[in-house]
Order: structure tokens, then C-alpha cells, then sequence
């Protein structure tokens, strides 16, 4: 049978195909939402894309907690009577079709006056009465046509940020200055002594001082701020000289006007600032889709449902105290560490820990916050409050609160240190021999040299280079979080991984070990894993190959143990050892038992499996970098572990969240600068305590723990690249600083023989930095070709 | 030669506008989100109660 694809979300109609219309569906949920839209008149949604959608979600009861108000409080943009704004978040929207459907939720329900979809960072902001629909209703109104909103515990405690946008107003009126000053300069260029000129020199002059004011005051009030609180701690950054720089500048231009002696350098000024802000914003890539400082916020609900008596009640995460009974529905989150009290629970700590298989759990067992219950609802009771928990503890570490000593000085700054110094020297000494060969130009020629010197090529270097990198990254799928972290990746001597959902991928290999199932068997062993729902059935129902279907009598599921079933009379069981009867096997890797009337017929393993290319990246890091693998499970795969990577390798395991963190401590201890590469929240602390740290995802648009980055699973194995790339980047930025410094020697030999002329000046200043930046755009560029073909060339 | 003046005025006058216009686009947040209304300006406002029901059966 052909595989038909469902009309709605895409995905293959494996069992149960459902027309309507003549459009298959995969499940009612897809055709429901068909449905709904056509009723609707919004059947265009399939016009723009095809299969856009995504089967809703059973929430039933999920949403009890935003009928109250204390709850839901904070969640609003804007709320009073009438009127109710909120921003969601809705992880599902990808394309246009998405776009359109939102954008026209007014025809679902009138309440809802406009929604306004903001795509780069996937929210939705709806206006709507609150008289017409409650908030509750919205939410189950946007779930019922698949697009669920996001709604965490971040929600209810960030703060409204305001966005920044005085960059770009600083820019846009810098950039109006340099074009209006450039234009009014440019008579005087040609010093013509021509009555016209000598007529409206005065009138030209005074439009250009009253024009750079707002430049010197306002848009290059960070560099006066930033080179003020660096002299405060001893620190000669970049912007010292910068702000030396424009103040000589805008004093010397403006004395050269009041007293006629000259026309000043204005539109040099100008354009300093202009293309020092231009390189600012090129350096601020940001990814508005994707959160590099998520905690246990981001995933934690903002409330749970507390049992007392008989009595359901919804409360605040943070209200609950110990003691407490909860009641956790299917696919909801444990918020805090507590007993079970119902049987059976399975919990997928896959955000955690990184591991896929979820956990099964006994009445009376420990169960730790942090895990997503996958098997209907369970009642809990309290022993820890949330802040208190295993998992949310780690939070509490100086490294989250205080954050990473500031000590790092970026490359700019120590050259610039030195720049500093050697600039304040050289026109000390053109200082002295002027005053003895004419003292009366001492000033001009100090201050000559003091703007030739101002370091507008130096400082755009970095930005230009490591921006551009930033983007080229950021195509291959690579995010980073800034500039910064170029700079630290090319320090990096160590590397630790963190084991499961890092190193290992989402699936998982499922062997089988003892005497071989034929393949009457097989169909057997199928068709009882058909009728059960436990994750790990639906693992092996999935992997096993077997054609037919034979009938299932007397079906039986023991939770927690296993399952029975008669096929053809034959009784098959699966399930843990005691339940099928079987010996139990030494692994420390989860084991399903299987048994055919009573014999044991062996078991099947469920292996973790490796990254493809894991071995060749090691052997690539292994040259150059120190390498640990950091994990929190067993020690079930150290031998395959150890025949898969290089010698030298260190592996730590039974780590707790806590202990990863200090194990990267101790070794930053040692003087080793390291990177991180982790993927569960339990790897949180490590990441920030790291030099860099860098998060896996498999898929981006599902959270992951706070990082200086996030890196697409597929680009896994390009890690040596990034490393190698973060190093040619920055040779990159010291070969310009070579270059721009050859600029000011130019410059200076004009200055210290009395001859900088403004023309010469706005040749000089505009073309050093656009010389610079089209240099390190276009190798950066091109490093990131070569690094790629070579890489290629390895593969084939 | 007054007539300098005049243009001076002007043309100043209407970079002013243009700058003003371009802070107040900003500050309204036109800028904040380049994509959606990229996409956003390419849906038809058609009603599609006409030729949804053939298209459909179409495929």
C-alpha cells in the first residue's frame, strides 16, 4: 500500500485513514481541525502551504488554572474591562499558512477583535473582549485548530522589557549629519578664495556646528560613558581613545570655526561616529526565535491541580508546600520532588537528562521534579517546595546568580591598551620638537595627532569579522549568542560532553539477545505489542518487522511489569524478568523479557545510539584538545564508549547536575579553558560555569538549557570546524588591526608634519574603514568556503 | 544669490521631515519585525466560500 500523507499534518496515515471530502487524514484530531476551518470559511490555510498542521493535543483540564484571575494576572499585555491583550507564544508556527490562519481568528469566534502574528519570533498577540471569551476558552480555541500556545512559569515572572532602539535613532541621526555636513563641507574643500564662498562660509559653518551637536551629545554618548567607567577601573578600553578621538575632534573643528582660522573637521567627525555605530548594530545579531538564558522557568507550569479531600483546587506553583497532594495529568510536568502515591507512573525526563526512554515508577518511589508523566493521571505527595527541589537547586549556585567574572578582556581592548599608550607618546614627542622649532603650532600638530590616531578601523576590526562570522554560523545552523563567544571559542583548549541526548541521539537501537524469534513468532510478539500503549511497546512495535496481524486473545497489561497476550493459543509475554519468568539479565541498559508459553525466549535491549561521525570528530579534537565525557547515567556504556573514542578520552559518570558543574570548576582550576557541549537541563550548571557552553538541540524550536549557544543536532559533527573557524576569525581581526594600524602611521605622518588638512582627513577616515570592513567581510567569507571544501574533501 | 538661503531652508527642512519620519516609524515599532509583513502583504483578501469546495475535491 502506498503511503498516504494526511491532508492536514503531513504525516503518513499508517493505520487508520479518514476521508472527508476526498482528503485523507491520519486521525480525527487533523480532520476535526479540517472541519472547524472549513466551517469557517478558512480553508484557505491549505492554499498557501501544503499539510501546515498539526494534530491538537488532548487538554483536558490542562487550562483549569487560567479561569483564575490571581493566575493568570500577569500573563496579560494589557487587561480592563473591555478590552484584554496577550502575546503568545506558539512554538508550531513555521509558515505562511500559519501566519494567515492566526491572523483571521475573528472569524472563529467575534470576541476576538485582531491578532497580530510576529513570525521571527513566533507569537501571536490577540486583542480581544474578555466578556465574549474567556482566556481559558482562547487557549482551548487555538488548541482546537492545532496551534497550542506555550505558556510557562517565565511567563508570570519576567518583567515587560522594554526594547532598546536608541541605536538606531543614534544611527539615523548620525547618518543625517554626515550626509548634510559632508555637503556643506565640500565648497571649502577646494579653498577657492571666491566672494561667493567668503559670502556664505559663515552660514555653511554655522549649520554644520549646530548639526554634529546632536552627534557629540547624544549618539556618542556611549563611548564618553563606556571610556569614563573603564578609567574608573584602570581599564585603557577601546573606547578611551575613541572618546579622546571625538572630543579633539569636535574642540578643535569648533575653535578652528569661531576664530576663522580653518573649517574644521566636522564631517570627519561625522563619519567617525557614523560608521562606529554601523559596526555596533553589525555586531548585535540576534536571533529573536531563540532564548540563550532559559532556566527551569521556561519549562515549569505556572500552576498545579491540589488535591484536598475530595476537592480539586488550582494553585501556584510557587503556593505549593509540603505535604501537599497533586494531581498531575498525562503529558503534564512534575513541578517539584515528591513520593507517588498512585501505582504506576512514567515519567520522560528527556529534557533533563537528555535520555529518551522514559522511566517507570512504583507507588512509594521518589519522583523527582522535572519529569513529564506519559501514562494518565497521577497523585502525588509533596516533600520538597519548588526552589528546593533536586533539580532546581542547581539554580541556586553563585554561577546563576553572579554570573561569570567579568575578567574577560576581548582582543580590542588589550590592543587597544597599548594603542592608548604609544598615540599619548607619539604626541608628547611631536609636542617637543615643535615647541622648539615653532612653538606656535604645538597645538595644532598635538591635536592633529590625536585625531589621525583615533582608532576607527581598529575598533570596527572585531565587530565586522566576528559579526560576519556570527552570520555565517548562524546559516549553518549554528547559533551563538555573541561576538564574544567567537573570541572565546578560539581560546578553548578542552572540551567535555555530556553523554546522553549529546553524544547519543533521540533514538535509540533495539536489539534482541537470546535464541532468535522466527518469524511466526515475530508476528506473535507484534501483535500483542498492537494492543498496548507503554512507550517502550510502541518502541519495539515500531523497529520489529513482522507483515501480518493475527488476533489477540485475552489481552492483559500489569503496569509497571508487562504484558500477555494468546495468539494461535500460544500465551506471549513481555515485560520485566520476574513477569515473563525469565533469568535476569546483567545489563544496566533498559531490557524488555520476552517468553512464549512459559519459555524464555530472550530480551530486548535498548541500546543508546551514537552520533554518526562521533568517533571522527574525537579523533579530530583529540589532536588538538584535551576531551571528557561528563555523564549522569550508569556506567552501562563505558566499554562501548571506550572502543569508540580515542585514548586519553576522561569519563566521569553518576554525575548529578551539581557535580558536572564542579568537575568544570576543578578543571578551570587547573588553568583549562573549556567548552561544554550538553543538551538537558541537568547539564544547566555546567554550561555557565564553562568558558563557553553550547547546546544541543535537535530541535531548536524546543527549549533548551540556558548557553552562550545552540547547535542544530545535524551540525554536530562540524564541532571541530567551529572551533577551527573561531581561530581563523580571529587571525582574521589581528591581521586588520595590522592593516588599520598602517592607516595611522599614514595618517600620523601627515599629522607630525603639521600637514592634515580636513580634506585629507575625510579621504583618510572613511576610506581606512571601509577598506577594513570590506577586507574582513571577504575573508571571513572566504575561510568559511575553504573550511567547508576541506571538509568535504575528508568526507569523499 | 539670496535664493541660496531659500534652498538651504528647504532642503534642510525636508531631511528633518525625513529624519523624524524614520525615528517615529521606529518608535512605533515598525521596524521591530521585518518578516510577517513580508509575508503578510502576499494573502489575498479574496473570500474563499466560492471556489474552496472544487479545489478540494480536486486534489
Amino acid at each position: 500500500m502506498a503511503s498516504i500523507s494526511c491532508y492536514h499534518c503531513g504525516d503518513s496515515c499508517d493505520s487508520a485513514v479518514v476521508y472527508l471530502n476526498n482528503n485523507a487524514f491520519c486521525c480525527n484530531g487533523c480532520k476535526t481541525v479540517y472541519e472547524i476551518l472549513n466551517e469557517n470559511d478558512l480553508s484557505s490555510y491549505y492554499d498557501f502551504e501544503d499539510a501546515p498542521g498539526k494534530s491538537p493535543k488532548e487538554i483536558k483540564g490542562k487550562y483549569d488554572y487560567l479561569d483564575s484571575d490571581q493566575i493568570t494576572e500577569k500573563l496579560y499585555d494589557f487587561k480592563d474591562n473591555k478590552v484584554s491583550v496577550i502575546t503568545f507564544y506558539i512554538p508550531h508556527i513555521h509558515c505562511s499558512s500559519c501566519i494567515w490562519v492566526l491572523e483571521h481568528l475573528n472569524k472563529l469566534n467575534t470576541a476576538i477583535s485582531t491578532s497580530q502574528v510576529n513570525f521571527p519570533k513566533k507569537q501571536v498577540r490577540i486583542t480581544f473582549d474578555s466578556s465574549g471569551i474567556s482566556l481559558k476558552t482562547l487557549v482551548i480555541l487555538l488548541n482546537s485548530i492545532g496551534y497550542e500556545p506555550y505558556i510557562s512559569l517565565e511567563d508570570t515572572t519576567k518583567k515587560k522589557q522594554k526594547i532598546n532602539r536608541s541605536l538606531i535613532y543614534k544611527l539615523a541621526i548620525t547618518g543625517f549629519a554626515f550626509g548634510n555636513i559632508m555637503l556643506l563641507s565640500f565648497p571649502e574643500y577646494f579653498q577657492t578664495d571666491d566672494f561667493w564662498l567668503e559670502k556664505y562660509k559663515s552660514l555653511f559653518r554655522t549649520i554644520i556646528f549646530i548639526t554634529i551637536l546632536p552627534v557629540v551629545f547624544y549618539a556618542a554618548n556611549d563611548y564618553f560613558i563606556s571610556a569614563y567607567k573603564g578609567l574608573r577601573h584602570k581599564i585603557l578600553n577601546i573606547d578611551v581613545p575613541i572618546a579622546l578621538g571625538i572630543s579633539v575632534l569636535f574642540l578643535r573643528s569648533t575653535y578652528e570655526m569661531v576664530y576663522d582660522v580653518g573649517q574644521g573637521y566636522m564631517d570627519s567627525l561625522a563619519g567617525f561616529v557614523f560608521f562606529l555605530l554601523l559596526g555596533k548594530i553589525f555586531q548585535e545579531q540576534t536571533y529573536s526565535f531563540l532564548s540563550f538564558e532559559r532556566d527551569y522557568k521556561s519549562y515549569f507550569p505556572i500552576a498545579v491541580t491540589k488535591i484536598k479531600g475530595k476537592m480539586e483546587s488550582t494553585i501556584s506553583v510557587y503556593a505549593i508546600k509540603k505535604g501537599d497532594r497533586l494531581l498531575v495529568r498525562n503529558n503534564e510536568l512534575i513541578p517539584v520532588d515528591g513520593v507517588l502515591i498512585s501505582n504506576n507512573a512514567q515519567l520522560d525526563y528527556s529534557f533533563v537528562t537528555g535520555e529518551s526512554l522514559p522511566l517507570d515508577k512504583k507507588s512509594g518511589d521518589k519522583i523527582y521534579a522535572g519529569g513529564r508523566q506519559i501514562s494518565g493521571a497521577i497523585e502525588m505527595e509533596v516533600l520538597q517546595t519548588v526552589s528546593q527541589s533536586y533539580l532546581t537547586q542547581l539554580w541556586s549556585n553563585s554561577i546563576f546568580t553572579k554570573g561569570r567574572p567579568s575578567a574577560i578582556k576581548n582582543l580590542t581592548d588589550r590592543i587597544s591598551k597599548q594603542f592608548t599608550i604609544v598615540v599619548l607618546i607619539i604626541a608628547t614627542l611631536a609636542g617637543v620638537f615643535w615647541y622648539f622649532k615653532d612653538a606656535g603650532s604645538v597645538a595644532q600638530v598635538v591635536t592633529a595627532v590625536l585625531i589621525v590616531a583615533c582608532p576607527c578601523a581598529l575598533a570596527l576590526s572585531a565587530p565586522f569579522a566576528l559579526g560576519n562570522m556570527l552570520r555565517i554560523f548562524g546559516k549553518e545552523k549554528i547559533y551563538l549568542k555573541n561576538t564574544d563567544v567567537i573570541e572565546q571559542l578560539s581560546h578553548i583548549n578542552t572540551v567535555i560532553f555530556d553523554k546522553t541526548g549529546t553524544i547519543t541521539t533521540a533514538q535509540t537501537n533495539i536489539l534482541f539477545q537470546g535464541s532468535p524469534l522466527s518469524s511466526e513468532e515475530k508476528v506473535g510478539v507484534k501483535s500483542v505489542l498492537r494492543a498496548s500503549n507503554h512507550p517502550l511497546s510502541r518502541m519495539i512495535y515500531s523497529d520489529l518487522k513482522a507483515v501480518d496481524f493475527l488476533k489477540v486473545e485475552a489481552f492483559k497489561e500489569t503496569t509497571g511489569k508487562g504484558i500477555e497476550g494468546m495468539v494461535n493459543g500460544d500465551t506471549i509475554r513481555l515485560g520485566s524478568a520476574s513477569f515473563v519468568g525469565a533469568k535476569k539479565a546483567n545489563h544496566m541498559q533498559t531490557v524488555v523479557y520476552v517468553s512464549i508459553n512459559g519459555n524464555a525466549k530472550g530480551y530486548f535491549v535498548f541500546e543508546n545510539s551514537y552520533r554518526t561521525d562521533l568517533d571522527k570528530l574525537f579523533k579530530k579534537l583529540a589532536s588538538n584538545y584535551q576531551l571528557g565525557i561528563l555523564s549522569g547515567d550508569n556506567e552501562g556504556e563505558k566499554d562501548t564508549l571506550k572502543s569508540l573514542l580515542p585514548k586519553g578520552t576522561t569519563m566521569i559518570f553518576n554525575q548529578k547536575p551539581t557535580d558536572k558543574l564542579k568537575y568544570i570548576e576543578h578543571l578551570q582550576k587547573k588553568g583549562q579553558r573549556v567548552l561544554m557541549v550538553g543538551d538537558g537541563l541537568n547539564d544547566a550548571g555546567a554550561l555557565a560555569q564553562s568558558n563557553v557552553g553550547l547546546a544541543i538541540a535537535e530541535d531548536i524550536n524546543v527549549f533548551s538549557p540556558a548557553s552562550d549557544g545552540i547547535v542544530d543536532a545535524s551540525k554536530f559533527s562540524q564541532l571541530e570546524r567551529i572551533l577551527k573557524l573561531s581561530k581563523a576569525t580571529l587571525s582574521i581581526v589581528k591581521m586588520s588591526f595590522v592593516i588599520s594600524l598602517l592607516y595611522n602611521l599614514i595618517g600620523m605622518y601627515f599629522a607630525v608634519t603639521g600637514q592634515l588638512s580636513p580634506i585629507i582627513a575625510a579621504i583618510l577616515m572613511p576610506l581606512s574603514s571601509i577598506s577594513i570592513v570590506v577586507f574582513v567581510t571577504i575573508t571571513t567569507n572566504l575561510i568559511a568556503k575553504k573550511k567547508m571544501k576541506h571538509d568535504k574533501y575528508h568526507i569523499f | 544669490m539670496g535664493v541660496i538661503y531659500i534652498l538651504i531652508t528647504v532642503s534642510l527642512f525636508i531631511a528633518i521631515i525625513f529624519l523624524l519620519a524614520f525615528i517615529y516609524a521606529v518608535k512605533k515599532g515598525q521596524y521591530d519585525d521585518a518578516v510577517t509583513p513580508s509575508i503578510r502583504m502576499l494573502f489575498e483578501n479574496k473570500s474563499t466560500k466560492n471556489n474552496q469546495k472544487p479545489k478540494s475535491l480536486d486534489k
